[in-house]
Protein backbone atom coordinates (compact mmCIF):
# COMPACT_ATOMS: atom_id res chain seq x y z
CA UNK A 1 0.00 0.00 0.00
CA UNK A 2 0.96 3.71 -0.38
CA UNK A 3 1.67 6.01 2.06
CA UNK A 4 -1.63 7.72 1.02
CA UNK A 5 -3.80 5.28 -0.79
CA UNK A 6 -6.53 8.29 -1.27
CA UNK A 7 -4.43 11.13 -2.78
CA UNK A 8 -5.53 13.04 -5.20
CA UNK A 9 -3.17 12.59 -7.71
CA UNK A 10 -1.96 9.34 -8.52
CA UNK A 11 1.50 9.49 -7.77
CA UNK A 12 3.98 11.74 -6.25
CA UNK A 13 5.30 14.54 -8.62
CA UNK A 14 8.73 14.84 -7.60
CA UNK A 15 9.70 10.99 -7.73
CA UNK A 16 12.10 10.05 -10.63
CA UNK A 17 14.19 6.92 -11.89
CA UNK A 18 17.81 7.13 -10.25
CA UNK A 19 16.83 9.33 -7.32
CA UNK A 20 16.71 6.73 -5.07
CA UNK A 21 13.05 6.62 -5.26
CA UNK A 22 11.08 3.48 -5.68
CA UNK A 23 8.69 3.15 -8.88
CA UNK A 24 4.82 4.54 -7.36
CA UNK A 25 3.39 1.05 -9.66
CA UNK A 26 -0.47 2.02 -9.96
CA UNK A 27 -2.58 -0.65 -8.08
CA UNK A 28 -6.00 -0.52 -6.29
CA UNK A 29 -5.18 2.84 -4.78
CA UNK A 30 -5.62 3.65 -8.11
CA UNK A 31 -9.21 3.62 -8.07
CA UNK A 32 -10.09 5.01 -4.36
CA UNK A 33 -10.25 8.82 -4.02
CA UNK A 34 -10.90 11.29 -0.56
CA UNK A 35 -13.97 12.52 -0.57
CA UNK A 36 -14.94 15.63 -2.10
CA UNK A 37 -17.39 16.34 0.62
CA UNK A 38 -18.53 14.09 4.03
CA UNK A 39 -16.67 11.33 5.12
CA UNK A 40 -15.10 8.34 3.56
CA UNK A 41 -16.07 5.77 6.27
CA UNK A 42 -19.84 7.04 7.20
CA UNK A 43 -22.08 6.28 4.09
CA UNK A 44 -22.20 9.74 3.51
CA UNK A 45 -19.57 11.48 1.05
CA UNK A 46 -19.27 12.66 -2.29
CA UNK A 47 -16.23 11.71 -4.29
CA UNK A 48 -14.83 12.02 -7.64
CA UNK A 49 -16.21 9.31 -9.46
CA UNK A 50 -19.95 10.46 -8.17
CA UNK A 51 -19.71 13.92 -9.59
CA UNK A 52 -18.33 12.50 -13.15
CA UNK A 53 -20.84 9.80 -12.84
CA UNK A 54 -23.44 13.37 -12.45
CA UNK A 55 -21.51 15.27 -14.63
CA UNK A 56 -21.62 12.41 -17.49
CA UNK A 57 -25.47 11.97 -17.11
CA UNK A 58 -25.24 16.02 -17.44
CA UNK A 59 -23.18 15.67 -20.54
CA UNK A 60 -25.63 12.59 -22.20
CA UNK A 61 -28.79 15.02 -21.80
CA UNK A 62 -27.13 18.16 -22.92
CA UNK A 63 -26.02 16.70 -26.15
CA UNK A 64 -29.38 14.78 -26.77
CA UNK A 65 -31.08 17.85 -25.81
CA UNK A 66 -29.30 20.02 -27.65
CA UNK A 67 -29.83 17.43 -30.82
CA UNK A 68 -33.18 16.81 -29.88
CA UNK A 69 -34.94 19.15 -28.19
CA UNK A 70 -36.40 20.49 -31.45
CA UNK A 71 -35.98 18.12 -34.13
CA UNK A 72 -36.41 19.07 -37.58
CA UNK A 73 -37.31 16.86 -40.32
CA UNK A 74 -34.64 17.67 -42.52
CA UNK A 75 -31.59 17.70 -39.82
CA UNK A 76 -28.72 19.96 -39.03
CA UNK A 77 -25.10 18.81 -38.28
CA UNK A 78 -25.58 17.94 -34.79
CA UNK A 79 -29.49 16.27 -34.95
CA UNK A 80 -27.77 14.20 -38.12
CA UNK A 81 -24.77 12.92 -35.64
CA UNK A 82 -27.30 12.03 -32.88
CA UNK A 83 -29.47 10.44 -35.01
CA UNK A 84 -27.02 8.22 -36.50
CA UNK A 85 -26.01 7.06 -33.04
CA UNK A 86 -29.80 6.67 -32.04
CA UNK A 87 -30.37 4.44 -35.06
CA UNK A 88 -27.22 2.13 -34.46
CA UNK A 89 -28.41 1.36 -31.54
CA UNK A 90 -32.12 1.36 -32.41
CA UNK A 91 -31.52 -0.67 -35.08
CA UNK A 92 -28.15 -2.20 -35.03
CA UNK A 93 -29.20 -3.68 -31.79
CA UNK A 94 -32.59 -3.56 -30.30
CA UNK A 95 -33.89 -4.27 -33.88
CA UNK A 96 -31.95 -6.77 -34.25
CA UNK A 97 -31.89 -8.79 -31.05
CA UNK A 98 -35.79 -8.74 -30.06
CA UNK A 99 -37.53 -7.88 -33.43
CA UNK A 100 -39.25 -4.31 -34.61
CA UNK A 101 -42.24 -5.46 -32.43
CA UNK A 102 -41.28 -6.51 -29.51
CA UNK A 103 -38.14 -3.86 -29.02
CA UNK A 104 -39.99 -0.82 -29.85
CA UNK A 105 -40.59 -1.23 -25.93
CA UNK A 106 -36.62 -1.32 -24.65
CA UNK A 107 -35.55 1.42 -27.39
CA UNK A 108 -35.27 4.03 -24.87
CA UNK A 109 -33.68 2.38 -22.33
CA UNK A 110 -30.64 0.46 -24.44
CA UNK A 111 -30.28 3.71 -26.47
CA UNK A 112 -29.77 5.78 -23.10
CA UNK A 113 -27.95 2.89 -21.13
CA UNK A 114 -25.43 2.85 -24.03
CA UNK A 115 -24.77 6.36 -24.33
CA UNK A 116 -24.39 6.64 -20.14
CA UNK A 117 -22.21 3.64 -20.40
CA UNK A 118 -20.20 5.18 -22.81
CA UNK A 119 -19.71 8.62 -21.32
CA UNK A 120 -18.66 6.56 -18.22
CA UNK A 121 -15.99 5.43 -19.83
CA UNK A 122 -15.12 8.12 -22.08
CA UNK A 123 -14.05 9.98 -18.58
CA UNK A 124 -11.03 8.11 -18.94
CA UNK A 125 -9.47 9.89 -21.56
CA UNK A 126 -11.34 13.60 -20.87
CA UNK A 127 -8.32 15.58 -19.51
CA UNK A 128 -8.47 16.53 -15.83
CA UNK A 129 -11.34 14.12 -15.30
CA UNK A 130 -8.91 11.08 -16.54
CA UNK A 131 -10.90 8.11 -14.51
CA UNK A 132 -13.43 5.87 -15.99
CA UNK A 133 -15.96 5.71 -13.90
CA UNK A 134 -17.55 2.09 -14.75
CA UNK A 135 -14.27 1.27 -13.09
CA UNK A 136 -15.84 1.52 -9.70
CA UNK A 137 -17.65 -1.77 -9.68
CA UNK A 138 -20.73 -0.07 -8.27
CA UNK A 139 -21.98 1.57 -11.67
CA UNK A 140 -21.60 -1.16 -14.10
CA UNK A 141 -23.89 -3.05 -11.10
CA UNK A 142 -26.40 -0.71 -10.97
CA UNK A 143 -26.80 -0.84 -14.62
CA UNK A 144 -26.48 -5.04 -14.81
CA UNK A 145 -29.20 -5.52 -11.85
CA UNK A 146 -31.46 -3.14 -14.04
CA UNK A 147 -31.29 -5.41 -16.57
CA UNK A 148 -31.63 -8.57 -14.23
CA UNK A 149 -34.76 -7.31 -12.17
CA UNK A 150 -36.14 -6.43 -15.90
CA UNK A 151 -34.79 -9.97 -17.12
CA UNK A 152 -36.56 -11.63 -14.27
CA UNK A 153 -39.95 -9.53 -14.44
CA UNK A 154 -40.33 -10.13 -18.00
CA UNK A 155 -39.80 -14.02 -17.71
CA UNK A 156 -41.90 -14.43 -15.17
CA UNK A 157 -45.21 -12.20 -16.69
CA UNK A 158 -44.56 -13.94 -19.96
CA UNK A 159 -44.45 -17.67 -18.70
CA UNK A 160 -46.04 -17.55 -15.77
CA UNK A 161 -44.38 -19.38 -12.70
CA UNK A 162 -43.90 -22.80 -13.86
CA UNK A 163 -42.89 -21.64 -17.18
CA UNK A 164 -41.03 -18.93 -16.25
CA UNK A 165 -38.45 -21.43 -14.17
CA UNK A 166 -38.69 -23.80 -17.23
CA UNK A 167 -37.18 -21.10 -18.96
CA UNK A 168 -34.86 -19.82 -16.84
CA UNK A 169 -33.58 -23.23 -15.91
CA UNK A 170 -33.45 -24.10 -20.00
CA UNK A 171 -36.15 -27.44 -19.30
CA UNK A 172 -36.02 -29.92 -22.01
CA UNK A 173 -37.42 -33.20 -21.89
CA UNK A 174 -35.00 -34.18 -24.76
CA UNK A 175 -31.94 -34.26 -22.55
CA UNK A 176 -33.30 -37.46 -20.51
CA UNK A 177 -30.94 -38.86 -17.64
CA UNK A 178 -28.51 -35.07 -18.16
CA UNK A 179 -31.62 -33.06 -17.37
CA UNK A 180 -31.38 -32.46 -13.80
CA UNK A 181 -27.91 -31.72 -14.48
CA UNK A 182 -28.38 -29.38 -17.45
CA UNK A 183 -31.33 -27.57 -15.14
CA UNK A 184 -29.01 -27.10 -12.35
CA UNK A 185 -26.08 -25.33 -14.84
CA UNK A 186 -28.76 -23.16 -16.60
CA UNK A 187 -30.24 -22.32 -12.94
CA UNK A 188 -26.63 -21.03 -11.61
CA UNK A 189 -25.29 -19.83 -14.94
CA UNK A 190 -28.79 -17.75 -16.13
CA UNK A 191 -29.74 -16.85 -12.14
CA UNK A 192 -26.97 -16.22 -9.98
CA UNK A 193 -24.05 -15.77 -12.76
CA UNK A 194 -24.97 -14.02 -15.33
CA UNK A 195 -25.79 -10.53 -13.71
CA UNK A 196 -22.40 -10.72 -11.73
CA UNK A 197 -20.34 -11.27 -15.32
CA UNK A 198 -22.19 -8.67 -16.99
CA UNK A 199 -21.22 -5.83 -14.88
CA UNK A 200 -18.08 -7.42 -14.27
CA UNK A 201 -17.37 -7.44 -18.01
CA UNK A 202 -17.88 -3.86 -18.25
CA UNK A 203 -15.83 -3.05 -15.15
CA UNK A 204 -12.75 -5.23 -15.54
CA UNK A 205 -12.30 -3.86 -19.32
CA UNK A 206 -12.16 -0.43 -17.83
CA UNK A 207 -10.30 -1.06 -14.46
CA UNK A 208 -7.70 -2.81 -16.81
CA UNK A 209 -7.68 -0.11 -19.15
CA UNK A 210 -7.21 2.61 -16.90
CA UNK A 211 -4.36 0.78 -15.01
CA UNK A 212 -2.39 0.82 -18.51
CA UNK A 213 -3.02 3.98 -18.93
CA UNK A 214 -2.06 5.33 -15.30
CA UNK A 215 0.84 2.40 -15.59
CA UNK A 216 2.46 4.17 -18.83
CA UNK A 217 1.30 8.04 -17.45
CA UNK A 218 3.15 7.59 -14.28
CA UNK A 219 6.53 5.54 -15.92
CA UNK A 220 7.05 8.47 -18.82
CA UNK A 221 7.04 10.77 -15.99
CA UNK A 222 8.76 8.36 -13.49
CA UNK A 223 11.54 7.81 -16.02
CA UNK A 224 12.28 11.26 -16.81
CA UNK A 225 15.46 11.44 -15.59
CA UNK A 226 18.90 11.01 -17.22
CA UNK A 227 19.00 7.85 -19.56
CA UNK A 228 15.26 7.11 -18.59
CA UNK A 229 14.30 9.67 -20.88
CA UNK A 230 14.61 7.30 -23.69
CA UNK A 231 12.35 4.74 -22.02
CA UNK A 232 10.29 7.69 -20.99
CA UNK A 233 9.89 8.35 -25.15
CA UNK A 234 8.96 4.93 -25.29
CA UNK A 235 6.59 4.81 -22.21
CA UNK A 236 4.77 8.17 -23.63
CA UNK A 237 3.97 6.51 -27.19
CA UNK A 238 2.40 3.72 -25.44
CA UNK A 239 0.65 6.13 -23.28
CA UNK A 240 -0.93 7.52 -26.90
CA UNK A 241 -1.44 4.14 -28.78
CA UNK A 242 -3.31 2.80 -25.03
CA UNK A 243 -5.45 6.58 -25.25
CA UNK A 244 -6.26 5.46 -28.96
CA UNK A 245 -6.78 1.69 -27.89
CA UNK A 246 -8.86 2.97 -24.58
CA UNK A 247 -11.42 4.83 -27.17
CA UNK A 248 -12.15 1.51 -29.16
CA UNK A 249 -12.63 -0.31 -25.64
CA UNK A 250 -14.79 2.56 -24.35
CA UNK A 251 -17.19 2.31 -27.05
CA UNK A 252 -17.05 -1.51 -27.74
CA UNK A 253 -17.56 -2.05 -24.28
CA UNK A 254 -20.45 -0.01 -23.37
CA UNK A 255 -21.99 -1.89 -27.54
CA UNK A 256 -21.61 -5.36 -25.88
CA UNK A 257 -23.16 -4.16 -22.25
CA UNK A 258 -26.25 -3.02 -24.30
CA UNK A 259 -26.10 -6.38 -27.35
CA UNK A 260 -26.03 -8.94 -23.79
CA UNK A 261 -29.24 -6.77 -22.09
CA UNK A 262 -30.72 -7.17 -25.18
CA UNK A 263 -30.13 -10.88 -25.56
CA UNK A 264 -30.88 -11.28 -21.75
CA UNK A 265 -34.34 -9.44 -22.45
CA UNK A 266 -34.80 -11.92 -25.86
CA UNK A 267 -34.29 -14.83 -24.00
CA UNK A 268 -37.02 -13.93 -21.52
CA UNK A 269 -39.35 -12.93 -24.43
CA UNK A 270 -38.62 -16.02 -26.16
CA UNK A 271 -40.38 -18.95 -26.13
CA UNK A 272 -38.96 -21.76 -24.17
CA UNK A 273 -38.70 -25.14 -25.61
CA UNK B 1 -5.94 -4.04 16.73
CA UNK B 2 -3.68 -3.05 13.50
CA UNK B 3 -4.30 -6.27 11.69
CA UNK B 4 -8.29 -5.85 11.94
CA UNK B 5 -7.63 -2.31 10.24
CA UNK B 6 -5.36 -4.00 7.57
CA UNK B 7 -8.31 -6.41 7.26
CA UNK B 8 -10.96 -3.49 6.87
CA UNK B 9 -8.41 -1.70 4.89
CA UNK B 10 -8.56 -4.44 2.40
CA UNK B 11 -12.20 -5.23 2.41
CA UNK B 12 -12.57 -1.64 1.56
CA UNK B 13 -10.25 -1.81 -1.07
CA UNK B 14 -11.79 -5.32 -2.68
CA UNK B 15 -12.99 -3.68 -6.25
CA UNK B 16 -15.48 -6.40 -6.34
CA UNK B 17 -17.39 -5.18 -3.97
CA UNK B 18 -19.61 -1.82 -4.31
CA UNK B 19 -20.04 1.03 -1.97
CA UNK B 20 -23.72 1.68 -1.45
CA UNK B 21 -23.15 5.41 -1.94
CA UNK B 22 -21.44 4.68 -5.67
CA UNK B 23 -24.40 2.60 -5.99
CA UNK B 24 -27.19 5.28 -4.90
CA UNK B 25 -25.48 7.79 -7.02
CA UNK B 26 -24.91 5.47 -10.27
CA UNK B 27 -28.94 4.70 -10.10
CA UNK B 28 -29.51 8.33 -9.70
CA UNK B 29 -27.26 9.26 -12.51
CA UNK B 30 -28.46 6.79 -14.60
CA UNK B 31 -32.56 6.79 -13.93
CA UNK B 32 -31.93 11.19 -14.81
CA UNK B 33 -30.57 10.16 -18.43
CA UNK B 34 -32.87 7.31 -18.81
CA UNK B 35 -35.37 9.58 -17.43
CA UNK B 36 -34.97 12.74 -19.70
CA UNK B 37 -34.48 10.47 -22.96
CA UNK B 38 -37.86 8.18 -22.63
CA UNK B 39 -39.69 11.11 -21.36
CA UNK B 40 -39.12 13.76 -23.96
CA UNK B 41 -35.86 13.98 -26.47
CA UNK B 42 -36.72 10.27 -27.93
CA UNK B 43 -39.93 10.31 -28.51
CA UNK B 44 -38.95 14.00 -30.08
CA UNK B 45 -36.70 12.22 -32.38
CA UNK B 46 -39.30 9.20 -33.34
CA UNK B 47 -42.15 12.07 -34.12
CA UNK B 48 -39.79 13.66 -36.89
CA UNK B 49 -38.05 10.16 -37.82
CA UNK B 50 -41.72 9.11 -38.96
CA UNK B 51 -42.42 12.53 -40.58
CA UNK B 52 -39.84 12.14 -42.69
CA UNK B 53 -40.28 8.82 -43.34
CA UNK B 54 -44.00 9.89 -44.73
CA UNK B 55 -42.40 12.49 -46.38
CA UNK B 56 -40.54 10.33 -48.24
CA UNK B 57 -42.98 7.90 -48.79
CA UNK B 58 -45.30 10.67 -49.23
CA UNK B 59 -42.83 11.99 -52.03
CA UNK B 60 -42.88 9.30 -53.93
CA UNK B 61 -46.85 8.10 -53.71
CA UNK B 62 -46.95 11.61 -55.67
CA UNK B 63 -44.15 10.75 -58.18
CA UNK B 64 -46.53 7.31 -58.68
CA UNK B 65 -49.49 9.26 -59.03
CA UNK B 66 -47.91 11.33 -61.42
CA UNK B 67 -46.39 8.39 -63.16
CA UNK B 68 -49.81 6.77 -63.62
CA UNK B 69 -51.94 9.75 -64.11
CA UNK B 70 -49.01 10.98 -67.23
CA UNK B 71 -49.79 7.03 -68.61
CA UNK B 72 -53.51 7.48 -68.60
CA UNK B 73 -53.03 10.54 -70.16
CA UNK B 74 -50.74 8.74 -72.73
CA UNK B 75 -53.57 6.43 -73.22
CA UNK B 76 -56.38 8.52 -73.98
CA UNK B 77 -53.95 10.67 -76.66
CA UNK B 78 -53.51 7.66 -78.24
CA UNK B 79 -56.68 6.38 -78.21
CA UNK B 80 -58.15 9.86 -79.69
CA UNK B 81 -55.42 9.41 -82.31
CA UNK B 82 -56.14 6.10 -83.18
CA UNK B 83 -59.98 7.52 -83.85
CA UNK B 84 -59.35 10.37 -85.49
CA UNK B 85 -56.97 8.32 -87.96
CA UNK B 86 -60.36 6.00 -88.03
CA UNK B 87 -62.57 9.14 -88.73
CA UNK B 88 -59.93 10.75 -91.31
CA UNK B 89 -60.51 7.22 -92.88
CA UNK B 90 -64.00 6.93 -92.49
CA UNK B 91 -64.43 10.38 -94.27
CA UNK B 92 -62.38 9.63 -97.32
CA UNK B 93 -64.05 6.92 -97.80
CA UNK B 94 -67.07 8.59 -97.57
CA UNK B 95 -65.79 11.36 -99.94
CA UNK B 96 -64.77 8.79 -102.41
CA UNK B 97 -67.88 7.42 -102.62
CA UNK B 98 -69.73 10.48 -102.42
CA UNK B 99 -67.88 11.64 -105.12
CA UNK B 100 -68.31 8.59 -107.42
CA UNK B 101 -71.75 9.01 -106.51
CA UNK B 102 -71.55 12.70 -107.93
CA UNK B 103 -69.30 11.57 -111.16
CA UNK B 104 -72.42 8.92 -111.73
CA UNK B 105 -75.39 11.31 -111.31
CA UNK B 106 -73.54 13.91 -113.47
CA UNK B 107 -73.03 11.26 -116.38
CA UNK B 108 -76.43 10.48 -116.16
CA UNK B 109 -77.34 14.09 -116.76
CA UNK B 110 -75.35 15.06 -119.05
CA UNK B 111 -76.84 11.76 -121.12
CA UNK B 112 -80.27 13.52 -120.51
CA UNK B 113 -79.42 16.88 -121.75
CA UNK B 114 -77.80 15.68 -124.81
CA UNK B 115 -80.62 13.64 -125.19
CA UNK B 116 -82.98 16.37 -124.57
CA UNK B 117 -80.65 18.59 -127.25
CA UNK B 118 -81.09 16.18 -129.63
CA UNK B 119 -84.82 15.39 -128.86
CA UNK B 120 -84.94 19.59 -129.32
CA UNK B 121 -82.78 19.64 -132.53
CA UNK B 122 -84.73 16.84 -134.22
CA UNK B 123 -87.94 18.20 -133.34
CA UNK B 124 -86.72 21.75 -134.71
CA UNK B 125 -85.57 20.05 -137.93
CA UNK B 126 -89.10 18.11 -138.33
CA UNK B 127 -90.37 21.61 -137.91
CA UNK B 128 -87.75 23.09 -140.45
CA UNK B 129 -88.81 20.48 -142.76
CA UNK B 130 -92.44 20.81 -142.36
CA UNK B 131 -92.63 24.55 -142.87
CA UNK B 132 -90.19 24.23 -145.79
CA UNK B 133 -92.19 21.96 -146.96
CA UNK B 134 -95.22 24.05 -146.93
CA UNK B 135 -93.70 26.97 -148.05
CA UNK B 136 -92.43 24.96 -151.24
CA UNK B 137 -95.72 23.50 -151.58
CA UNK B 138 -97.33 27.01 -152.28
CA UNK B 139 -94.21 28.32 -154.00
CA UNK B 140 -94.28 25.11 -156.36
CA UNK B 141 -97.97 25.58 -156.74
CA UNK B 142 -97.86 28.87 -157.97
CA UNK B 143 -95.01 28.27 -160.38
CA UNK B 144 -96.91 25.50 -161.44
CA UNK B 145 -100.30 27.38 -161.97
CA UNK B 146 -98.38 30.02 -163.48
CA UNK B 147 -96.81 27.99 -165.78
CA UNK B 148 -99.70 26.27 -166.37
CA UNK B 149 -101.61 29.29 -167.14
CA UNK B 150 -99.08 30.83 -169.33
CA UNK B 151 -99.34 27.59 -171.06
CA UNK B 152 -103.10 26.86 -171.19
CA UNK B 153 -103.53 31.23 -171.71
CA UNK B 154 -106.16 30.88 -169.63
CA UNK B 155 -106.15 32.16 -165.78
CA UNK B 156 -106.84 29.57 -163.65
CA UNK B 157 -107.12 31.99 -161.18
CA UNK B 158 -110.42 30.31 -160.54
CA UNK B 159 -109.55 29.30 -156.91
CA UNK B 160 -111.40 26.43 -155.93
CA UNK B 161 -110.17 24.46 -159.21
CA UNK B 162 -106.84 25.69 -158.80
CA UNK B 163 -106.20 23.96 -155.25
CA UNK B 164 -108.03 21.30 -156.15
CA UNK B 165 -105.61 20.65 -159.20
CA UNK B 166 -102.48 21.38 -156.89
CA UNK B 167 -103.40 19.21 -154.31
CA UNK B 168 -103.93 16.65 -156.69
CA UNK B 169 -100.50 17.15 -158.39
CA UNK B 170 -99.17 17.07 -155.06
CA UNK B 171 -100.25 14.20 -153.46
CA UNK B 172 -98.98 12.14 -156.63
CA UNK B 173 -95.60 13.74 -156.23
CA UNK B 174 -95.68 12.57 -152.38
CA UNK B 175 -96.84 9.06 -153.67
CA UNK B 176 -93.99 8.92 -156.14
CA UNK B 177 -92.22 10.01 -153.71
CA UNK B 178 -92.95 7.50 -151.21
CA UNK B 179 -93.17 4.46 -153.80
CA UNK B 180 -89.46 5.70 -154.57
CA UNK B 181 -88.23 5.89 -151.01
Amino acid sequence: MSADPTQVLAFETDCHIFDGCGFPAPGLHSFLFEPLWGDADSNLYFNKPMLLALLGSLVVIGFFWAAFRKPKVVPGKLQMVAEAGYDFIRRGVVYETLGRKEGEKYVPLIVSMFFFIWMMNLWSIVPLAQFPVTSIIAYPAVLALIVYVLWVTLTFKRHGFVGAWKNITGYNKDLGPVLPLAMLIEFFSNLLVRPFTHAVRLFANMFAGHTLLVLFTIASWYLLNGIGIAYAGVSFVMTIVMTVFELFIQALQAYVFVLLACTYIQGALAEHH
Amino acid sequence: MSQLLTIAAEEAQNPLVPPIPELVIGLIAFVIVFGVLAWKLLPNINKVLEERREAIEGGIEKAEAAQTEAQSVLEQYKAQLAEARHEAARLRSEAQEQGAALIAEMRAEGQRQREEIIAAGHAQIEADRKAAATALRQDVGKLATDLAGKLVGESLEDHARQSRVIDRFLGELEEKAEAAR
